[in-house]
């Protein structure tokens, strides 16, 4: 009875063991952070890349509109890859774009945006990376949807693609 | 003269005492460097890391301090934007659990199983 009782013991915890490994297969071995609750976006002061002139986020975010933060860069590669879909979204007029050139050659940036096309309402310089992180972002590209409230609501890791440009078509319509 | 000397005490003091602050600084920001984890190579913390994500969290890990930030409200505004993993130490909260008191209740199951055959070898003796 003690031994079928001990094998029993050893039977329920090797299927637990198998179940934790089992459902650990689905999981990406890497983590990418989730936004949970909608927070305010954060107060800051940031360099315009056209004029050199410092401004804080009340002015950046003054208007009542859904905003788009987008963290791109010259030298990255998928920034280029999502371009088209950001000067697609540029046309909405219900949103507005800003970009956050994350530690880049401005003279590269420029060629960048001039070669492309410029999408963004106002572009903003992160030459440190410290703006991003206030953000909470990690890497470029990544972008932030900000609704009427200022608070963000979506976060996109990676390049846009035609799947999450919709997503953020259906939410700003 | 003995002016000159008082002066010159209030001088070096205030200058230790700078330097003493400054180095209490250095050694709160390496602590709390060795507990955030690196998200670009996740299993290394942002103390060992040189990528561009660490840097940033570095410059801004020290701006912090310079407020005037404690070590708590720099872990708070971390997690509230990457989420409780960036911490290798992570809270006690509903979701943790498990993770912490798991072990307890190991060590406290495996003594009662070897504090019960010593008992019982201890009684057939």
């Amino acid at each position: 009875m003690k031994n079928k009782f001990r094998l029993f013991i050893i039977i329920i915890f090797l299927i637990f063991c198998f179940g934790i490994f089992y459902k650990g297969l689905d999981k990406s071995n890497t983590y990418a952070p989730k936004i949970k609750d909608k927070k305010n976006i954060t107060i800051f002061e940031a360099k315009d890349f056209n004029s050199g002139v410092y401004l804080n986020s009340e002015e950046i975010f003054k208007e009542d509109t859904f905003y788009i933060v987008n963290i791109w860069a010259s030298w990255c590669v998928p920034c280029r890859k999502e371009h088209p879909l950001l000067m697609e979204l540029s046309k909405n007029e219900s949103v507005k774009l800003i970009g956050l050139n994350y530690k880049d050659n401005i003279k590269n940036a420029k060629i960048f945006i001039d070669e492309l096309g410029n999408p963004y309402s106002q572009i903003l310089i992160d030459d440190d990376g410290t703006l991003s992180v206030e953000f909470g972002a990690y890497g470029v590209p990544e972008t932030f949807l900000i609704n009427k409230n200022k608070k963000i609501i979506s976060k996109f890791i990676g390049p846009l693609n035609q799947e999450t440009f919709e997503e953020i078509q259906s939410i700003i319509k | 003269m003995k002016i000159l000397k008082i002066f010159l005490i209030i001088f070096l003091s205030i200058g230790f005492s700078q330097l003493k602050s400054d180095e209490k600084n250095e050694e709160l920001k390496n602590k709390i460097l060795k507990n955030i984890r690196c998200l670009i190579c996740q299993g290394q913390s942002v103390y060992d890391s040189e990528s561009d994500f660490a840097s940033s969290v570095k410059l801004i890990v020290a701006t912090k301090i310079n407020k005037g930030l404690t070590e708590d409200q720099i872990y708070e505004f971390l997690r509230s934007r990457y989420g409780d993993w960036v911490v290798f130490e992570p809270e006690l909260n509903k979701n943790t659990y498990i993770l912490w008191l798991l072990p307890l209740l190991l060590f406290l199951f495996g003594g009662a199983i070897i504090y019960k055959k010593i008992s019982i070898k201890n009684y057939e003796e």
